[in-house]
């Protein structure tokens, strides 16, 4: 009995997923429950286990593609069906050439602009073949975003073989209408099939050689891309590789929040010399006791969450001319993954003592790493603390992770001389960063946070064990 | 012709049923001497005495139980029922027992109950409801809701002769503001036909009842911005005239619900669901809703006025559906 695979709704405002993964290959069995492929969403990475026992039949969506949820993406021949054999996936069935991924969504710049001279060939997405039995990706626009239509006006483009990509839309967001498809079949727009090869900026020459592979990436379109000609990239001998799914997250939410809030820096020097030899006496006690590891972050979640205490405007973030206090205190940690970062949140860590805190932060940081988060679990922090410091690094000067208005840095804790009392002592310490929305925040205030957190590690008073 | 209110269009088919057949017959509070709550039965006991004109204690429940032993020994009666809100006490016969008497002992329940429905007349929270949907839920019953007095005597008369259990949702507002030529004579308005008010191609706007009008108003301030809605009243929602909305929905490809009912479970849930399932590949925009609150109707007239679907409301909702 074959079973169809979804790809699943991570989240409810989670519309589409990458596949990056396949864990199994046609024809090998899987057991129910048992991880079946990865994805990349919006939100989280996560593995997705099969819906039932039985042979993997077929993969419909290979790795690299981008589809709406609810997408059949694969089948599971259920145990206890009919035996057939695996068919392997149909590469070409969908629009996935090699050796790009998806050229439907080659960097195209949508303005007009004169056509070079002559676009090198390039892989051009497959025709829409009428009747094809696979269901047709949805429409794209040359860059790379998503026709907006409805199911009126999809028909009528099947009806008349128009290309949705090139009709211009004037409904609400762009979308292409009713009207908007009469007056093209009227004044006829090119038909579907094999979409313009992707050009580059009129400035470049087809001389360039070799030509530049149509960048992917239709989630990260890069500003950058608009001010560094492509022309100036591809010199000498390179290589190139497609920036994953969740790299163009992270590039559009650093660049958005580069660009929505004034970043202003602000740094201090904390003696953790306490904190440190208090860890040293009770590391092994603790981990026996708890079957936990002992770190220093939880000390430094309870001192944010002080200074956060003692100054709300840090807790905060920005709706328009509306500042939104937030009453809970969820801190998003920063936690390095070998393919790239994740800011699993700590929620309600005002609640927590220190054991629940350690707790916390041991699970969401397994859990990151092993891609087992859950979308609301990277969701709703109010602030963000991120440690360069355990890569050795002095200091950093990180970008604000939105909606919140400051982000914590911590530098790695290292002795250091310091003047105590006229005298020149080794003591351990940390630089401690900040950086804060402008907006919302003036220096006043961040020095003050920073001088709070600063206090809470200095004399450090609760118990730990 | 003459100009007749919406109240006396219904008070004519009462008349002339009843004069047509003697199994019609009136059962109801004050409906006798004092000729009902808003006077539709007035002149009903003179002319056909207290055997076919029963005025009854104040009990919803016995109007509907005795009605309902009256179908079953060959009458056709007619109940009236103060306001609609306290149809709620009959809950239980009209949907356990009238609606399910054919279906379960071949008994067929040929009676109406006809009541003042509808706010805007600020009647507070017990005398301005909707509840239709109450019942278009429970199979064997038929929903009639006029717009006009035309209809409403037509309607009125096509209920009284229909062998089926049927309520007659009469709204209050319209009563004596609705003035239609009526054609002198005996004619008819069939149950489950709905009516094209208004011919647009840019938008339909499907509604009934009182918001028929306020849609007709709307309609005409969007045809000052060069959008043209087609307005269909439904007239009845059980049986609805699932063709005729089908029919405009292909024709504009954009559909607006506009009910007084509120929202949660209101008729234009129903008819968004039977378009997606019908007519998916028609539409051109989401289909949208224009109802009261999800609140009980509020005394205070500015509130009762913010409750209740207002002209701009309409105008607005299908302005975006047109620019959509």
């Amino acid at each position: 009995m074959p079973v169809d695979v979804i790809m699943p709704q991570m989240g409810e405002s989670i519309f589409e997923g990458t596949i990056t993964k396949w864990l199994k290959k046609p024809g090998e069995h899987v057991e129910r429950d048992e991880p079946l492929f990865e994805i990349s969403t919006d939100k989280v990475d996560a593995e997705i286990p099969a819906p039932a026992a039985g042979v993997l039949k077929e993969i419909k969506i290979n790795e690299g593609q981008t589809v709406p949820i609810q997408t059949i993406v694969a089948v599971i021949d259920a145990d206890g069906g009919a035996a057939s054999a695996p068919a392997p996936a149909k590469p070409a069935a969908a629009a996935q050439p090699a050796p790009t991924p998806a050229p439907v969504e080659a960097p195209l710049h949508f303005e007009p602009s004169p056509p070079a001279a002559a676009p090198p060939p390039a892989p051009a997405p497959p025709a829409r073949a009428p009747g094809a039995a696979a269901p047709a990706p949805a429409a794209t626009r040359a860059d790379g975003e998503k026709v907006r239509s409805s199911p009126l006006v999809r028909r009528m483009a099947r009806e008349h073989g128009v290309d949705l990509a090139q009709v211009p839309g004037t409904g609400a967001g762009g979308r292409v209408s009713k009207r908007d498809i009469l007056a093209a079949i009227e004044h006829g727009v090119p038909a579907a099939g094999p979409a313009p090869a992707p050009g580059i900026s009129s400035t470049a020459s087809a001389a360039v050689s070799p030509a530049p592979p149509p960048a992917s990436g239709a989630l990260y379109r890069p500003a950058l891309e608009l001010a560094v000609p492509r022309e100036r990239i591809y010199f000498g001998r390179y290589e190139v590789q497609p920036l994953s799914t969740m790299r163009q997250k992270i590039a559009e939410h650093m660049l958005a929040s580069k660009h929505v809030s004034p970043h202003v820096y602000s740094v201090e020097e904390a003696d953790v010399s306490g904190i440190v030899a208090l860890r040293n006496k009770i590391k092994s006690e603790f981990e026996r006791k708890y079957d936990l590891k002992l770190s220093y972050m939880p000390f430094f979640v309870r001192a944010a969450i002080e200074g956060l205490r003692a100054f709300p405007q840090m807790n905060a973030s920005l709706d328009g001319t509306n500042v939104v206090y937030h009453k809970e205190f969820n801190i998003g940690m920063a936690v390095a993954l070998d393919w790239g970062l994740l800011v699993p949140v700590i929620k309600n860590a005002e609640e927590k003592n220190f054991l629940g805190l350690q707790r916390a932060i041991n699970d969401l940081a397994d859990r990151a790493r092993t891609k087992k988060l859950k979308p609301e679990e990277v969701a709703e922090s109010t602030f963000a603390i991120t440690n360069p410091g355990v890569f050795g690094g002095l200091m950093g000067l990180p970008v604000i992770n939105q909606p919140n208005v400051g982000i914590l840095g911590l530098g790695a804790v290292e002795k250091r001389p310091v003047v105590v009392d006229d005298a020149i002592a080794i003591r351990s310490m940390v630089y401690l960063t900040l950086s804060y929305d402008h907006r919302v925040v003036d220096g006043a205030i961040a020095h003050q946070f920073l001088h709070k957190v600063k206090s809470v590690l200095e004399h450090w008073t609760e118990d730990i064990l | 012709m003459a100009l007749v209110t919406l109240l006396e269009g219904i008070r004519q088919a009462l008349f002339e049923e009843m004069a047509r057949d003697p199994a019609v017959v009136c059962i109801g509070e004050d409906i006798g001497v004092y000729g009902g709550a808003f006077k539709v039965t007035a002149g009903l006991l003179e002319r056909f005495g207290w055997e076919r004109v029963i005025d009854t204690p104040i009990s919803e429940t016995a109007i509907i139980g005795a009605a309902c032993g009256m179908s079953y020994l060959g009458l056709r009666p007619v109940c009236e029922l103060q306001f609609v809100d306290f149809i709620a006490c009959c809950f239980n016969q009209l949907t356990n027992f009238v609606a399910k008497s054919y279906y379960l002992w071949g008994a067929p329940v040929p009676m109406v109950v006809r009541a003042p429905s509808g706010g805007g007349v600020h009647g507070g929270p017990f005398h301005s409801q909707n509840p239709e949907m109450y019942f278009a839920h429970t199979p064997g019953l038929k929903i009639v809701y006029p717009s006009t007095a035309y209809d409403a005597k037509g309607l009125m008369k096509s209920a009284i002769r229909d062998n089926n259990p049927v309520l007659f949702f009469e709204h209050k507002f319209l009563y004596r503001r609705i003035k239609d030529e009526i054609p002198g004579g005996d004619y008819t308005v069939p149950l489950g036909k709905a009516a094209v008010r208004r011919e647009g191609r840019d938008v339909s706007i499907v509604t009934y009842a009182a918001m028929t009008h306020t849609s007709m108003d709307a309609a005409a301030e969007l045809a000052k911005e060069g959008i043209e809605a087609e307005v269909l009243d439904l007239r009845t929602l059980m049986p609805l005239d699932k063709e005729a909305i089908l029919a405009s929905v292909k024709k504009t490809n954009r559909l607006l619900v506009v009910h007084e009912d509120t929202r949660f479970g209101g008729i234009a849930g129903e008819i968004a669901a039977l378009v997606f399932e019908r007519a998916f590949d028609d539409l051109d925009a989401p289909v949208r809703r224009v109802t009261a609150l999800d609140t009980p109707v509020p005394y205070s007239p500015p509130l009762e006025e913010r409750f209740l679907p207002q002209v701009k409301d309409v105008v607005t909702a299908a302005r975006e559906l047109a620019r959509y």
